[in-house]
């Protein structure tokens, strides 16, 4: 699709730089600030630098709307405290907690106590919230958020029905309409332009639409190109979740940030892998094993099927493999929706109903959901302070800002979620560190500021990745390789690891990752060559996922996500630091370094939560 | 003019048979339409065999194993797989509808699959929306408002809310307005069903203020009034929705304000 407007930049391909003998013309476009990724936090921080009247662009490869963002379900964390007593510090609290403390505090409570203005913000441009009897927002309990630290459940999810994240991305790309913001749709990001300083200076894109490559220069480049999840087999995750700006990042010779953290949701529908939302349970759904028990109430006590996610995906694989799952091979479990009010499933679960119907083919008010844990969301990513700006380690300084770069949303570790994200923490992410990056744009940048020069070869590492991929001739095609990644991530990185499995898991993955240099690919054309975009997807995907899986062999002790049976306990005085990993993709290794975890808060208004045995 | 028959560089050939693949004991036949931009050829439609052992049970799933088991090049867009992010909107046996909620159970005989139709094609199912979106944001799909800001949220009782149950949940993925016969001859100035219907999803939203002037905006014998009722729009939404009742609504409103 072209973009919307192309009027902007200096516009004219110019001169012509070639790769292999062939050329590859360059448009040349500059901007104050390019935005990669237009889903929530894209749109979000797009239209904060847009509204400071910063010359922006965003960069895309889907349609916004089209973004996965779409597919949140449930809703967005926010002590609105409109169904009962709320308040941001006891939103920390849990949020610190279900991190397994290596959240950092500053940028939790950057996150908790900005969330109830970001919700009305986007009640504000119009987001269409289901109501409570008084016409306030409604909110829902969900899985981990308590009250008065660790008492009660909290009603803290502010739902749409259970669409909240479609709501969410229409309206934000409904409101980034009013600006003169310039989109650049279904143009894919190849790579980072970096300087001989170690800035970055914008970034190399080729548009799908006509197969012209364009050079963004711009002061500064923010990443919000989501997660990874198609590293995995199994996810939730959209066809186009392949972690382009977190590979960028490695390329740039950059590390990313607690990579061995992935979270299982508890309810993917068996089968299909398609999210059934938390919310689920929040309106008093709940699990059963073959014999049919309530089996969370054991694992449990005190918050059953609500207790964070990392909990209840591990309780799940430990009843399937005590022979509990149910179905011919017992490796599922039931998820009970058929108790509850047909009204009330048809008004605040209705996207799930269909879901369910559509693959699974079952009745929700009749019959239970075939679900087990699913990959869902990268804790991990690019390392970032709670502005937005990219941080690397330099020497013994561990939060050294890379000039000219940001990340937000699922591709960055601000971090907030620490080693296991809450449910309805990730939309409030998008927005409020969405708008902390314009908001840090507006502060650090004067509209039309001069650009220097860009290096002479500024985008040539763009144009021979993309050369390489487009003329592969290789006798293994992208979806045996991927295919072979995905299989490994999902039998050797799983729910629960041990240094055995990671170690095969290890040898696997770069076994792949070597196999990539007989990759092959057919379409030649640069027009909607899809075949070189999930090409360079899968380029993208392997890096990362041998990242994640070095990541895991690495940490020593479980926390979160991250359960390691030959280790099973915490360890706060060996691994209290996050894990940084940089990858040398020429040479296909990994070097890992650590970051301290953040053992102060924003502000005096709360004290460091100390840590403590993390039972729900 | 009408145009009856297909513009020369339109028409359609026979295109390449696949072979099936080896020891494939269950499959289905695949008609898909082909088009390169960059060949100069006509369109093809190509034949392929799906292995139904080797494969889910969505449309989507086939093509996706057409793409990675036989024949690469093809072209479609696709993203969520659950039927939310509207990206593999196109034409299978014969409706409009998403390629990842239509199961292949659904369909007798060899599948048909073809771009949306009326649509410029880019590269094989692969249509150019840029005049959807256009239209789209001609109908400013934001709220908008005079009343100062209430420090907290604009208060919606729950009735109101439910105007727009029906409405909020388009995906934007175009089925309706290119199945659409009145769309299809004047898509550059009727705004079709998708667009109306977001069009009546701000006019019905009770905490918008600008309601007289996006009727305003409606009034013209092509951008509302092209709509005949024809309701293949609801027929073939995918989302089960009904753009054809809510462009009555905002008729209705027209009415209801001129007297």
């Amino acid at each position: 699709m072209a973009s919307n407007g192309q009027s902007n930049g200096s516009g004219t391909p110019d001169g012509a730089p070639s790769v292999n003998g062939r050329a590859y013309p360059f448009t040349d476009h500059t901007f104050d600030v390019v935005v990669v990724g237009a889903g929530g936090a894209g749109l979000r921080a797009t239209l904060g630098a847009a509204e400071s009247g910063l010359k922006t662009a965003c960069i895309t490869k889907v349609f916004p709307t089209r973004s996965h963002t779409v597919a949140a379900q449930g809703g967005i964390a926010a002590s609105l405290g409109n169904m009962g007593p709320d308040d941001w510090r006891w939103h920390m609290y849990d949020t610190v907690k279900g991190s397994d403390w290596l959240g950092d505090q500053d940028a939790i409570e950057y996150l908790c106590r900005h969330a109830p203005a970001a919700v009305y913000e986007l009640e504000h441009y119009g987001l269409p919230f289901s109501r409570t009897e008084e016409g306030k927002i409604y909110q829902r309990p969900f899985g981990g958020m308590t009250t008065n630290f660790g008492e009660g459940t909290a009603h803290r999810t502010c739902a749409a029905a259970d669409r909240t994240g479609h709501a969410m991305l229409h309206t934000l790309y409904g409101q980034s309409l009013r600006h003169a913001t310039e989109f650049f749709i279904e143009y894919f990001a190849i790579d980072l332009i970096m300087d001989d300083e170690g800035a970055c200076r914008g970034v190399v894109a080729l548009c799908l639409d006509d197969g012209t490559l364009h050079r963004f220069r711009a002061h500064k480049t923010i990443l919000a190109t989501g997660g990874y999840g198609r590293a995995y087999f199994s996810c939730t995750s959209a066809h186009t979740c392949t972690g382009d700006g977190n590979a960028m990042v490695l390329r740039a010779g950059l590390p990313l940030q607690d990579m061995e953290f992935v979270q299982f949701h508890p309810t993917g529908i068996y089968g299909s892998g398609c999210l059934i939302t938390e919310g689920s349970r929040g309106e008093g759904g709940y699990l059963t094993n073959s014999e049919g028990e309530r089996f969370m109430e054991r694992y449990a006590p005190h918050a059953k099927d609500l207790a964070s996610r990392d909990v209840v995906s591990r309780a799940m694989t430990i009843e399937m493999r005590e022979g509990r799952g149910v179905g011919k091979e017992k490796d599922h479990c039931f998820l009970h929706l058929d108790h509850l009010d047909p009204k009330v499933l048809a008004e605040r679960l209705p996207g799930i109903s269909e879901s369910a119907r559509i693959f699974a083919g079952v009745d929700v008010t009749k019959e239970p959901i075939p679900v087990l844990p699913t990959v869902h969301y990268n804790m991990g990513g690019i390392p970032t302070n709670y502005h937005g700006e990219v941080l690397t380690k330099v020497g013994d300084d561990p939060d050294t800002v890379v000039p000219g770069l940001m990340a937000i949303g699922e591709a960055a570790c601000v971090s907030v979620h620490g080693a296991n994200r809450l449910g309805s923490n990730s939309l409030i992410d998008l927005v409020v560190f969405g708008r902390a990056a314009g908001l840090r744009c507006a502060e650090t940048l004067e509209p039309g500021e001069k650009h220097t020069d860009l290096p002479k070869d500024a985008g040539m590492n763009s144009l021979e990745r993309l050369d390489h991929f487009r003329y592969a001739d290789g006798g293994t095609p992208t979806a045996k390789l991927r295919l072979d990644m995905q299989k490994t991530m999902q039998t050797n990185c799983a729910v629960f690891r041990t240094g055995e499995v990671l170690d095969e898991g290890k040898d696997l993955i770069h076994g792949v990752w070597q196999a990539e240099k007989d990759i092959g690919v057919s379409d030649r054309s640069l027009i909607w060559n899809t075949d070189l975009v999930e090409t360079l997807e899968f380029d993208n995907l392997i890096s990362l996922a041998v990242v994640t899986m070095e990541s895991a062999v690495n940490r020593t002790e479980s926390r979160g996500a991250h359960a390691r049976e030959d280790y099973p306990d915490r360890d706060d005085k060996d691994w209290m630091k996050h894990t940084l990993a940089w990858a040398d993709t020429q040479a296909q290794t990994v070097k890992i370094d650590y970051r301290p975890v953040h053992s102060y808060t924003m502000t005096n208004d709360i004290q460091y939560i100390e840590p403590k045995a993390r039972v729900y | 003019m009408v145009q009856l028959t297909l513009p020369k560089n339109s028409t359609m050939s026979e295109g390449k048979v696949w072979d099936k693949t080896e020891g494939a004991k269950n499959t289905r036949t695949f008609r898909v339409y082909r088009w390169n931009p960059d060949d100069g050829n006509n369109p093809t439609i190509d034949t392929y065999h799906v292995d139904l052992d080797d494969c889910g049970p969505m449309v989507l799933d086939a093509l996706l194993w057409i793409k990675n088991t036989v024949d690469s090049t093809l072209t479609l867009r696709r993203s969520c797989r659950e039927g939310v992010c509207g990206s593999c909107a196109m034409n299978i046996d014969g409706m409009n509808t998403l390629a990842c909620t239509k199961g292949m159970d659904e369909i007798e005989g060899d599948i048909k699959i073809y771009p949306l139709p009326h649509m410029p094609v880019i590269k094989d199912l692969v249509p150019d929306l840029t005049n959807f979106y256009a239209q789209h944001q001609s109908i400013q799909p934001w709220l908008q408002t005079t009343t100062p800001q209430p420090e907290k949220e604009w208060k919606q009782s729950h009735e109101d809310r439910e105007k727009l149950d029906g409405l909020y949940e388009c995906i934007l993925c175009a089925c309706c307005s290119a199945s659409c016969p009145s769309y299809w001859w004047n898509s550059d100035r009727y705004l079709g069903p998708a667009v109306l219907l977001q069009a009546y999803r701000w006019i019905a939203d009770s905490r918008d203020e600008a309601t007289g002037e996006r009727l305003d905006d409606l009034e013209d014998p092509f951008r509302l009034y092209r709509c005949h009722t024809i309701m293949n729009c609801a027929q073939t939404c995918p989302k089960g929705l009904n753009p054809a009742k809510a462009i009555a609504e905002i008729k209705k409103k027209m009415v209801e304000r001129r007297m």
